[in-house]
């Protein structure tokens, strides 16, 4: 990274507005906001933002966020353009048809934006290391499927450590904007873990897919959309055998899945509000120029007339004429034990605690008093009570200290399900925990593996 | 906000132990809520639960079912389970693997169950689910067929109906149509 004494020379005239939010102080910035002329620099120099997504919304916002001075931009879709694109996807040309989205995104906007560098990663978002992730200041969203972003979320709110106290420890906090467009309405959303919901503390807001009976889509079909999931779903079988008798590959499910899904025409316009007004989130984050919104942006734009959106500070605009357009914000509120971003329960264990041993200090632990638990931790199933087949295979496990079970780790998160006391009556709970062990350091792990 | 001061810091600290921490595995909330679904099952007589890829795969298992009583008693179906990581936001993905004639499922395996599409919540969960198949085979439906065939012949001629299930479960043809022996 180069230092700001090496930066090219800076273009006053083109920088003039952001300077202008950047350099003077107001009454709606942020408690820590210290504006200086050389904010814009630090910006272009210290942050690192990834971009999720570079499709329809993502090739708004690393323009955006690109013209917003944000020089370390990292972008990363596992998808290739499709001639369907061009129409809103505006850094895409024909010749680009079948090359990566995240790498011509990315050649498209440094050749316009000089001073800006974007680095391109065309692979999915799981192939990464959750290392990966670490080295950003923010994450925004562009993305387009609920399975995506609770996968983000969960990553981002996986470097979030709390104190004792179950407070959020500020300099591991990953904060996320979130961007979504479907037809004619959007959202934008501020997710600071730990501080505002994550994505999960809410993910019951999504409406459930509509499907349809089976049997309807078999005997009694009523729509053309019955047919077209008949197809899909019933007969999915012969075009894997038509596949196979041509010679052809590729017909997998997930590919079926693309072609026939539920397809919403994506309407630039909203793409590019969303956008902007994520960008604009993101700026307000990383330089506390003003407060952010708090936090959740729904927009709708019906019938989309002239209009102009005064958004910034805290004051929302509400534009609601007649079959116009209409920006909302709501204040959500963070579930208190959501797994993803809660503190969970502090549990302090000696290196000796079995995990039976363990399984009994949740029953009289009193934030916890749990009966009957069953662990987890990472993907590794500990102990489960039920049912008997994983009964039997994980009863070794119970004699066996958790520091061992835990791969030594000095501390991590475990997830202990069973009967827990909620207002004098028993519930089937699931918890969080975060497990310490005493007398061991951070480092030792390391020290033992190098 | 973020404070830049306190990211140039953090860019040095991480650059010093450059070592940093050993990736964890990321788990979903659906898995944990899956862990805790499969951790709390309680199932009936006739079910058994079996998880080909090992104690640490909870998304992929097989349910069999041998029904303790109606027309296909004396049977074995093995059912596969597929749960996204978007449980319980979306159902599980439920085949019946055993090649069955029954009016609720179809020669490939596809499984016309309620709550198994439509009718799907998150509040409910793979117990339902369990209790749902089990259901099937008490209680065949010829209302909502998925296999109209053998529907026709349940609503028509029930005797009919019961000869051929047994035939199939026997390991036989009805129709044109062979089934293994499941029984």
């Amino acid at each position: 990274m180069s230092s700001p004494d090496e930066d090219p020379p800076t273009e006053p005239e083109r920088w003039r507005d952001l300077d202008m939010l950047l350099s003077r102080p107001g009454n709606l910035v942020h408690a820590d906001f210290n504006p200086s002329p050389g904010l814009r620099d630090s910006l272009g120099s210290l942050v690192e933002v990834l971009v999720v997504g570079a499709g329809g919304l993502g090739c708004e916002l690393l323009k955006d966020l690109a013209l917003s001075g944000f020089k370390n931009i990292h972008v990363i879709d596992m998808d290739t353009i499709d001639v369907s694109n061009l129409n809103r996807q505006f850094l895409f040309r024909v010749q680009d048809v079948g090359k990566s989205k995240a790498e011509v995104a990315a050649k498209r906007v440094m050749e316009r934006v000089s001073g800006v560098n974007i680095v391109p990663h065309f692979c999915r978002i799981e192939d990464k290391e959750i290392e990966f992730y670490s080295q950003f200041s923010i994450i925004v969203l562009g993305l387009d499927s609920i399975e995506a972003r609770s996968y983000i979320n969960s990553v981002a709110c996986g470097f979030l450590e709390y104190d004792s106290d179950d407070k959020p420890i500020p300099e591991t906090l990953k904060p996320m904007v979130d961007g979504g467009t479907e037809g004619f309405k959007g959202h934008a959303r501020v997710i600071i873990p730990g501080t505002t919901p994550c994505f999960e503390c809410n993910i019951w807001l999504f409406p459930p897919q509509v499907k349809f009976p089976l049997c309807t889509l078999a005997e009694t079909p009523r729509t053309a959309a019955h047919c077209i999931e008949y197809a899909h779903l019933i007969k999915w079988n012969e075009a894997l055998k038509r596949a196979e008798l041509f010679g052809i590959s590729g017909v997998t499910y997930s590919f079926t899945q693309g072609v026939v899904k539920n397809i919403i025409p994506a309407i630039a316009s909203t793409n590019a509000i969303v956008s902007a007004a994520c960008a604009l989130e993101a700026l307000k984050l990383i330089s506390g120029c003003s407060k952010t919104v708090s936090n959740y942006l729904t927009l709708e734009t019906l019938n989309m007339v002239l209009f102009e959106v005064h958004y910034f500070s805290l004051t929302i605009c509400r534009y609601n004429g007649l079959d116009g357009t209409h920006i909302n914000v709501s204040e959500f509120a963070r579930e208190k034990d959501c797994l993803v971003c809660g503190p969970g329960t502090l549990i302090e264990l000696g290196t000796s605690t079995t995990l039976s041993e363990f399984i009994k200090m949740l029953e009289e632990h009193p934030k916890l008093l749990m009966s009957r638990a069953s662990v987890t931790h990472e993907g590794d199933n500990l102990y489960m009570q039920a049912p008997e087949v994983l009964e039997q295979m994980t009863r070794p496990n119970l004699g066996v200290p958790m520091f061992e079970l835990l791969k030594g780790a000095a501390r991590t998160t475990v997830h202990v399900t069973g009967m827990a006391e909620n207002n004098g009556k028993k519930v089937s709970s699931l918890r969080k925990l975060r497990v310490t062990f005493k007398g061991v350091e951070e480092s030792s792990k390391m020290d033992e593996s190098s | 906000m973020l404070n830049l001061i306190k990211i140039k810091d953090k860019k040095k600290e991480q650059a010093a132990s450059a070592a940093g921490k050993a990736p964890v595995k990321k788990q979903s909330a659906g898995e944990l809520r899956l862990h805790k679904d499969i951790s709390e099952l309680n199932l009936p007589k006739s079910t058994s639960i079996s998880f080909p890829n090992g104690k640490d795969d909870l998304m992929n298992f097989e349910i069999i079912v041998r029904p303790d009583e109606g027309y296909y008693l004396g049977g074995t179906f093995v059912f596969t389970f597929q749960v996204s990581p978007s449980y319980p936001h979306e159902p599980p993905k439920v085949k019946c693997k055993t090649k069955v004639y029954h009016p609720n499922i179809d020669l490939e395996g596809n499984v016309c169950l309620n709550i198994l599409r439509e009718d799907w919540k998150p509040v409910l969960n793979i117990n339902t689910v369990i209790y749902g198949l089990n259901l099937l085979f008490t209680q065949p439906n010829d209302e909502d067929p998925l296999n109209h065939e053998a529907a026709a012949v349940l609503r028509d001629n029930p005797k009919l109906f019961e000869a051929n299930v047994k035939r199939a479960m026997a390991g036989g043809y009805v129709g044109q149509h062979y089934f293994p022996r499941c029984a």
